[in-house]
């Protein structure tokens, strides 16, 4: 268990987190901002996907493709000149509906087997993306995708739309906090944890598996609504399974299974590059490097590591404690 | 029907290929519930150790054999020691994951350290055709349908008839029991994944003079390779020959007669089927369930 103090300093960060993710933004310039409205979007795909990887224990490599069908359902229904509101319900609507009709005879058998039915749709989805081009726009996407107005205020200008970002990653984030909070997020905490006892308590295992992985593709259609408008440009190759793969190790390095976790991953994910600028390529093969070793230290990620960190310290207090408390017991 | 009897052909051959790599990832799973999502990434890189070999002036069949003693030692060995050992007792899943990682780091190095560009690679087979029933098939690709079939043969024959090879079975089937038996069981895993190394090293030398060597080409074969192990029985050597085979043919026939647009969408239409109507593959059985 965390003690008191911890959990103390653990809400002031918390909030001091928030206060910056509040006012950074008025002193950021356009790349800053980019970045920030970046983080956000991933923020939200990579809570999806920890839903399904960290809390109903199924590993997705299609998230990437379910950024790619919200993206491409948000900038089809915005440049045919319909409001973004009803272009973020389609592409929720239209990628839960895939999520559903991936994972139900996938999750039929046995539970790997999502991990191949997503990695081949995410090759599916990508040729839909270049070959329908009536649809799609094919190789050259689709350009100008338009930034939503907000009760007549315009998010055009990267500042407002870094805090519109904000805003929706606070909305999924209460969202999601209720959700597992709820007697269904139980139930997907149940079946991560054991899955034949989940089974044997009448938790119908089959059908919430389903429904963490089909709310957790919705996500991933969410977070694309969001960035076509920031990026303007939707093309096929933005969509591939290394975005995918890129938001897989974002949950596993923040700590899939931890509500944090997406955060502090999505940072990494979005900054190292900044970062490691000068190291080019080898960047990349540092980073599976380190993801690897993380890996066999900690499955459950950096949060992983601070939770066992902080339970281990909890622990040597408490025999401390015990020690000290020992003499007094069988003193005079 | 020329035409089908070419295009049956190539599927038969790009099939055998695809058997060949799915064998060795239904192994290791099977051995050590070990889900190698590098496996494309394994049969992409002997090649590049053969190159390398080659640029140092080593004839085909020495390079070669440099090409299979280090695949040997680091994708059955080194891949062993280093990762799966280690991370085995955390489970399935991160170790799934872990591989992930590995095979963008397989990727990212051959691109960086030996090119971006896609490199020839030589054949022993003559680039010339052959004509069978009026058909013009080339020496290579029957070259690798022939040798990969032969490999695969010979694992079979070896894992049913030796005595290594039966240890190997039931230290996959029960490891405690074969334990109990007096079976050096970490021993025999080792031997899988060594086989699984072998196995790569000459999927390697007989795609690549077909596609040429390049740092991408595990993708669409590591893909296609998952699909037929689950097609074919996920926990049956046979099954992967059967899947392999299968999904080769279908990917040729589908993408002539259907749509060559979506030929690389052919494996999932294949997967979703099988899984909806023979669940446990076309000639899998059910595994048990541990509690």
């Amino acid at each position: 268990m965390i003690g008191g103090a911890q959990s103390r300093i653990a809400a002031a960060a918390g909030l001091a987190a928030v206060a910056t993710l509040i006012v950074a933004p008025l002193f950021l310039r356009r790349y800053g901002l980019y970045l920030v409205s970046d983080w956000a979007v991933m923020t939200i795909a990579a809570m999806g996907l920890n839903l399904t990887l960290g809390y109903a224990g199924q590993v997705s490599l299609a998230q990437g493709a379910f950024v790619g069908v919200g993206a491409y359902s948000a900038a089809i229904l915005t440049t045919h000149g319909w409001p973004f509101a009803a272009a973020m319900a389609l592409a929720l609507a239209v990628s839960f509906a895939v999520g559903w009709a991936l994972g139900y005879p996938a999750l039929r058998v046995r539970h790997h087997y999502l991990a191949f039915v997503t990695l081949a749709f995410s090759t599916l989805a990508f040729l839909v993306f270049r070959n329908e081009a009536w649809l799609t726009g094919g190789v050259e996407g689709i350009d100008g995708v338009p930034r939503p107005s907000l009760f007549g205020w315009s998010m055009r200008p990267p500042l407002a739309y870094a805090y519109f970002c904000l805003a929706a990653l606070a909305f999924v984030a209460a969202a999601m906090a209720w959700l597992i909070r709820s007697p269904w997020g139980r139930s997907f905490l149940a079946l991560r944890e054991n899955p034949l006892r989940a089974q044997s308590l009448g938790v119908d295992t089959r059908r919430y598996t389903l429904l963490a992985f089909a709310i957790g593709s919705a996500l991933g259609g969410a977070a694309g609504a969001l960035y076509a408008p920031l990026v303007g440009l939707v093309e096929p190759p933005a969509f591939t399974l290394a975005l995918s793969l890129n938001l897989l190790m974002m949950v596993i390095v923040g700590g899939s299974g931890y509500f944090l976790g997406p955060f502090l991953g999505a940072l990494i994910a979005v900054m190292a590059p900044e970062w490691l600028r000068a190291w080019e390529n080898y960047y990349l093969i540092l980073y599976a490097v380190l993801v690897m070793g993380l890996l066999v230290v900690s499955p459950t990620g950096i949060l992983g590591l601070i939770d066992r960190y902080a339970l281990h310290r909890a622990a040597a207090e408490a025999s401390a404690a015990r020690a000290a408390l020992k003499p007094s017991i069988e003193g005079p | 029907m020329a035409n089908f009897v070419a295009l049956l052909i190539a599927g038969l051959s790009t099939g055998a290929l695809y058997a060949l790599v799915a064998v060795g990832f239904t192994l290791m799973w099977q051995t050590s519930q070990t889900i190698n999502f590098a496996q494309g990434e394994f049969v992409m890189l002997p090649a590049f150790f053969m190159l390398a070999a080659m640029n140092r002036g080593a004839p085909y069949w020495l390079a070669l054999a440099v090409g299979v003693a280090l695949s040997l030692a680091i994708l059955g060995l080194a891949f062993k020691r280093l990762l799966v050992d280690p991370m085995l007792r955390h489970g399935v899943l991160p170790l799934a994951i872990a591989t992930m990682a590995l095979s963008s780091f397989l990727k990212e190095s051959v691109k960086t350290f030996y090119s971006a560009e896609a490199s020839p690679f030589p054949s022993p087979a003559p680039s010339s055709d052959l004509k069978v029933l009026g058909v013009a098939v080339s020496w290579q690709s029957l070259a690798g349908l022939i040798a990969a079939l032969l490999a695969v043969t010979f694992l079979q024959l070896g894992l049913s008839r030796t005595r290594i090879g039966r240890q190997m079975q039931a230290a996959a089937q029960n490891p405690t029991v074969a334990q109990i038996l007096g079976l050096p069981v970490e021993r025999l895993i080792l031997y899988a994944f060594l086989l699984n190394a072998a196995l790569v090293a000459l999927a390697s030398a007989l795609v690549s003079p077909i596609y040429l060597a390049k740092f991408s080409n595990g993708e669409t074969l590591g893909q296609a390779a998952f699909i037929a192990a689950i097609v074919g029985g996920f926990n049956q050597v046979r099954g992967a020959v059967v899947g392999g085979l299968l999904l080769g043919v279908v990917e040729n026939l589908g993408a002539a007669y259907i749509s060559d647009a979506y030929r690389d969408a052919i494996p999932l239409f294949v997967l979703v089927v099988v899984i909806l109507f023979r669940p446990n593959g076309l000639v899998g059985r059910a595994e048990e369930r541990t509690v």
